[in-house]
């Protein structure tokens, strides 16, 4: 019984090495490309692996060329203003959808629930022409403007606070709470965890996605760090140790944030996934 | 109900309304007046020399149903589909049921598996079009090979499709993970004593109790797989081969709407689009009741 498990275990790490080896070789690959030269990396004959001499000319070269610095205050900004944007919206509705009775809730709800179920894209045309036609075009506000509530994050919030004892609110009623404070002194700091989920939600969100901003702001000093990556991919379509430095760049910050806070990344995933 | 709100009512519906309003100003302006824009720009043809909208009843329609393009880009959309939503839920399944035995180093390798999530898909597209090179790339040499991965018509969206599942992997893994942990322990426990182990377990106990969430993810990827765009806009280049037999329906959306400004065009695909989300839906709410087992 002892070898069997011994040999269970042995195949499953063998097993899951080999997945994670998989997951890792691309991110291997990027970091070892971008410290070569040129010729090195389309050497292939001999095939290199390693680098010969750990050369930062790549990076130096895309800092500059690509203005990294505007790129990530772009993208911090537009991380910044969604996740504020989203995370007050959403608590406020979520708290009325999940404990408040009036008029006209269920009307609402369904509106919430449509936008969560129409694939994005139908939002797009005339969300670009109403940034164009309010002459916002290539700014921060039109990286902002599609994320200013969330659909999504007032669902979120709306299980959390359903999830609260009533007593809390009867407690607080008692004390002489009216609805604003109890919410916010009372059920608000309760969901904190909710607002953490729908921040990192929303961060990852907005990093990653490409069509909005490109289509949006597409001037050199407006661009996020995903439409610069594609917008680099065209112009220097061969020079792989700088589009490699470019990728890991643009990457690293979001891998490092990810790391130090992986526990909240993995719940945040797991309960906004999971309970939509 | 005539009857005249009590104060308390009263109370909670001003501030009931007062919490929602911003959330739902914005919703209504951001995508509820949207989609009827959307959908009532498709019966237009977007003039040229901005000549402004012209009328054009169900034309984009007619044209959108007899376009070849358009029927070509919906198949390679399910093409991508079918390779990346049962993959990439079958292994990231068999991920999770390991990672949820007390494995060491499991939290390593949750870390690894779930690193594509928090990459941007413009670099990961990146940096498989520079190991998928024909070339240079990491893959040919390694393997000694000379496929043409990405600029072959025949393979280059099942490829896509792979880097796909290779990039969503830790996220339906995380999603069965969690839910594996709800299920109770003493399931397994009986099950061991009436002799059942490992494979009989898994397909008796763990996949019964799990497909709440199999069937949420199975259909969260189905209707994300069918709005692909990212990877192949950065992996296939605009003059490549394998462009016809890789772009898909939102691509072709992206170009006719904002590359040729055809906004009518545009959103007529987007319709298209909806009405197999609609389909999708409805078949969801069908099947659920047959084949999800709740507690």
């Amino acid at each position: 019984m002892e070898k069997h498990d011994h040999n269970v275990s042995l195949m499953l790490h063998t097993f899951m090495i080999i997945v994670a080896v998989t997951m890792l070789v691309p991110f291997i690959w990027m970091i070892l490309t971008s410290f070569k030269t040129v010729s090195e990396a389309m050497q292939v004959d001999p095939f290199i692996i390693w680098p010969s001499e750990w050369k930062i000319d790549a990076f130096v070269n895309v800092m500059k060329e690509m203005n990294f610095l505007v790129l990530y205050s772009n993208t911090l900004l537009m991380i910044f203003f969604r996740i504020l944007c989203a995370v007050l919206t959403a608590t406020l509705a979520g708290y009325a959808f999940a404990r408040l009775n009036f008029k006209g809730k269920n009307i609402a709800f369904a509106i919430v629930l449509l936008q969560m179920m129409v694939p994005v894209q139908i939002f797009l045309i005339p969300q670009y022409l109403m940034v164009s036609k309010l002459g916002m075009l290539n700014s921060t506000f039109a990286l902002v403007f599609p994320g200013m509530v969330s659909a999504f994050g007032t669902f979120l919030l709306r299980q959390a606070y359903m999830g609260l004892p009533k007593e809390l609110e009867e407690a607080a009623k008692l004390d002489g709470c009216n609805i604003g404070q109890t919410f916010l002194f009372v059920m608000a700091p309760l969901t904190k965890s909710a607002m953490v989920a729908l921040g990192i939600f929303t961060a990852l969100f907005a990093f990653k996605d490409l069509m909005w901003p490109m289509i949006v702001n597409t001037h050199k000093n407006e661009l996020v760090l995903s439409t610069a990556l594609a917008k680099m991919q065209g112009q220097f379509a061969t020079d792989y140790p700088e589009l490699m430095a470019a990728s890991l760049l643009a990457c690293v910050p979001m891998i490092i944030i990810y790391v130090a806070f992986q526990k909240h990344f993995i719940e945040g995933i797991a309960t906004s996934g999971g309970k939509l | 109900m005539k009857k005249k709100m009590s104060s308390q009512q009263k109370n909670e519906f001003m501030w009931g309304w007062a919490f929602i309003f911003p959330t739902l100003l914005g919703l209504i302006v951001l995508n509820i007046i949207p989609i009827f824009q959307t959908l009532y720009q498709s019966f237009f043809k977007t003039g040229d020399f901005g000549r402004g909208n012209i009328f054009v009843g169900l034309d984009n329609y007619i044209k959108v149903f007899s376009d070849s393009e358009v029927w070509r880009s919906l198949i390679n959309t399910f093409k991508y589909a079918i390779i990346e939503v049962p993959l990439s839920i079958c292994i990231a399944l068999v991920l999770a049921v390991v990672l949820n035995r007390k494995i060491k180093g499991r939290t390593i390798y949750r870390t690894i598996i779930f690193l594509p999530m928090v990459t941007a898909p413009a670099a990961i597209a990146m940096v498989w079009r520079w190991l998928l090179n024909s070339n240079f790339g990491l893959i040919n040499n390694l393997f000694n090979l000379d496929t043409q991965w990405i600029s072959n018509p025949d393979i280059a969206i099942y490829i896509i499709a792979l880097v796909g599942v290779w990039s969503i992997l830790g996220y339906n893994m995380i999603l069965f993970l969690s839910g594996l942990q709800e299920i109770p322990k003493d399931y397994y426990e009986a099950a061991m004593i009436d002799g059942a182990t490992g494979m009989k377990s898994f397909f008796h106990i763990t996949i019964p109790l799990l497909s709440p969430t199999i069937f949420f993810v199975c259909i969260t990827r189905i209707i994300a797989s069918m709005q692909v765009f990212d990877l192949i806009y950065m992996i296939i280049d605009k003059s490549s081969p394998a462009m016809a037999d890789t772009q898909s329906l939102v691509y072709l959306f992206y170009q006719y709407a904002f590359t040729e400004k055809n906004l009518g065009y545009g959103a007529t695909i987007v319709g298209l689009l909806l009405l197999i989300t609609l389909i999708i839906t409805v078949i969801q709410m069908k099947l659920q009741k047959k084949w999800v087992f709740y507690n």
